[in-house]
């Protein structure tokens, strides 16, 4: 016996114990910045990107702001560089893109606020390389690490 | 860890090599963009520069230190350690973290200072001893921790001081001081040097300093004591998520009341963030878990001057807080003037010392400080 069973123990009901997360209120800036940034999109097309994890963001906060924007029809996953998932949310044009590296470690969690997420655009320079490519499939030839879309 | 110039491939070119797309590229930068502290609309600017960028070599010295700095820097997530190694920097010397050991691990410093002169970063963690004191208190390969530095540094761009104790004497300088230990910034005077401070540094702090000097090819901007504004330039008390409980006088009184469970204000249990700057509120530890005040405990004010000195861990902050601000700046501004003047006098007498540096001797290790 080590004697630790003399030290009375108690256990207590709180807050943080009763499954509902907390909300410290440092949300709401952010949804207030969100709907900023949808008025200039309609407006203009201007997209934005705002860095979550540069949020003081208390426990509970994250999942009060996720909750809020809910979950939309679309989702996404692209392989690079570990895997990124995007999620659309309730509202049309306000996307969740979680960037993780290979051991599910998140680099960094962006609210992106454009019609597509940069991500899952094809980038410039690999546009301009696009008709190259296809030719070279329809000469027979692929290029090595473009697998054929079967595969 | 054999020393070597700075490799001729720029980033982007290392990337390709290792098959990286260009979505990969575009994530990189996100995480990059983040990991400085920087807003993501910066992305294209940090994707075109870092296309550019070259590996600068870097020299790692410890001095007086408990190798926490190295411990934090270890467990950096984004990037991992091994890609900062392979991929941002090339670390040429570190006593921890290099295979070499003896003469050749001496060797590689060497190498490395000669084959990069005038372009190398050399990072210090630790105090270390003042020209005055016991050489004896600290020495590597024989030599003192002093000599050491300002051989390396002769050469150096920049001189990264990483942790307390490197950036303001730390736990080796407090009262009574018995090692005599001064501080990078106490000792070099014609180099720029940029103060890391934390006890131990948020280890995407380190590497968002070192990624910052990668990208744009120059130091960050700084605040009054040396540390980067993109990290240090707000206090914990203004980023932190309990100050709406502080702005309503909501405060835990102990450690186990109701305000405590309630997640209230730590002010009273002596939380010093109000007079603290750091980045912990929004980049946290261990991999973006949690920190102090998310865990229940105060902030103990560790990446500040003299924090150890500064009265109890658990005594509230009792001065108004511009005072205390103003206060500390005085007693730097003072510090680093007689810092000045000390290192000046010491590097004239020891000047051709260094030119023919010799190893500490029993007569100085039995001298007193």
């Amino acid at each position: 016996m080590s004697g630790s069973d003399q030290i009375p123990v108690s256990i207590e009901s709180s807050a943080s114990c009763s499954g509902k997360p907390r909300d410290y209120g440092n949300a709401r800036a952010v949804l207030g910045q969100i709907r900023h940034a949808l008025e200039r999109l309609i407006a203009s097309g201007e997209e934005t990107r705002i860095d979550l994890n540069a949020m003081p963001f208390g426990p509970g906060d994250l999942e009060h702001l996720t909750n809020c924007l809910g979950t939309g029809e679309v989702q996404a996953s692209v392989e690079a560089l570990g895997p990124t998932r995007i999620q659309e949310t309730a509202i049309p044009g306000v996307w969740l893109v979680d960037y993780l590296n290979a051991e599910n470690q998140r680099l960094t969690l962006h609210i992106e606020i454009a019609n597509v997420p940069q991500i899952l655009c094809p980038q410039p320079q690999d546009l301009a390389l696009a008709i190259d490519r296809l030719d070279a499939r329809l000469d027979g030839t692929p290029a090595p690490n473009t697998p054929p879309l079967s595969s | 860890m054999a020393a070597r110039e700075t490799p001729d491939k720029t980033l982007g070119e290392s990337l390709r090599d290792i098959g990286l797309s260009r979505r990969g590229f575009l994530k990189f930068c996100a995480a990059t963009a983040s990991m400085m502290a920087l807003p993501p609309s910066m992305a294209p600017a940090i994707a075109a520069a870092l296309e550019q960028a070259r590996r600068p070599s870097v020299i790692w010295l410890s001095f007086q230190e408990c190798t926490g700095c190295t411990e934090s820097l270890t467990r950096s997530h984004s990037p991992s350690v091994e890609e900062l190694i392979f991929d941002f920097i090339s670390l040429d010397y570190h006593h921890t973290l290099q295979a070499a050991a003896g003469e050749a691990a001496e060797a590689a410093r060497l190498q490395a200072m000669e084959a990069n002169r005038g372009e190398y970063l050399v990072i210090v963690d630790g105090s270390i001893p003042g020209p005055d004191a016991n050489p004896g208190f600290s020495t590597v390969a024989g030599h003192s921790n002093y000599d050491i530095l300002m051989e390396t540094v002769e050469h150096a761009a920049a001189v990264i001081a990483v942790g307390t104790c490197a950036a303001f004497g730390g736990l080796p300088q407090a009262k009574p001081n018995p090692t005599g230990a001064m501080s990078v910034m106490d000792l070099v005077k014609d180099k720029p040097v940029i103060n890391v401070s934390g006890c131990p540094p948020i280890p995407m702090v380190i590497t968002g300093v070192l990624a910052h000097y990668l990208t744009f090819g120059r130091l960050p901007e700084l605040d009054a004591y040396h540390r980067p504004m993109a990290f240090y330039g707000q206090s914990i008390h203004d980023r932190c998520y309990r100050r709406p409980f502080y702005d309503k006088g909501l405060f835990a009184d102990s450690f186990d009341d109701e305000g405590a469970k309630l997640g209230w204000c730590l002010y009273r249990l002596g939380c010093k963030g109000p007079t603290t700057f750091n980045a912990c509120a929004t980049m946290r530890w261990n991999a973006g878990t949690s920190w102090p005040i998310e865990s229940g405990h105060p902030c103990l004010g560790c990446s500040e001057p003299s924090f150890w000195d500064g009265g109890g861990f658990y005594e509230p902050v009792s001065v108004p807080i511009g005072t205390s601000t103003t206060t500390l700046l005085e007693a730097a501004a003072v510090g680093a003037v007689a810092g000045a003047g000390i290192a000046t006098v010491a590097r004239k007498g020891k000047k051709d010392a260094v030119k023919t540096r010799q190893p500490v001797t029993i007569e100085e290790l039995e001298q007193k400080l």
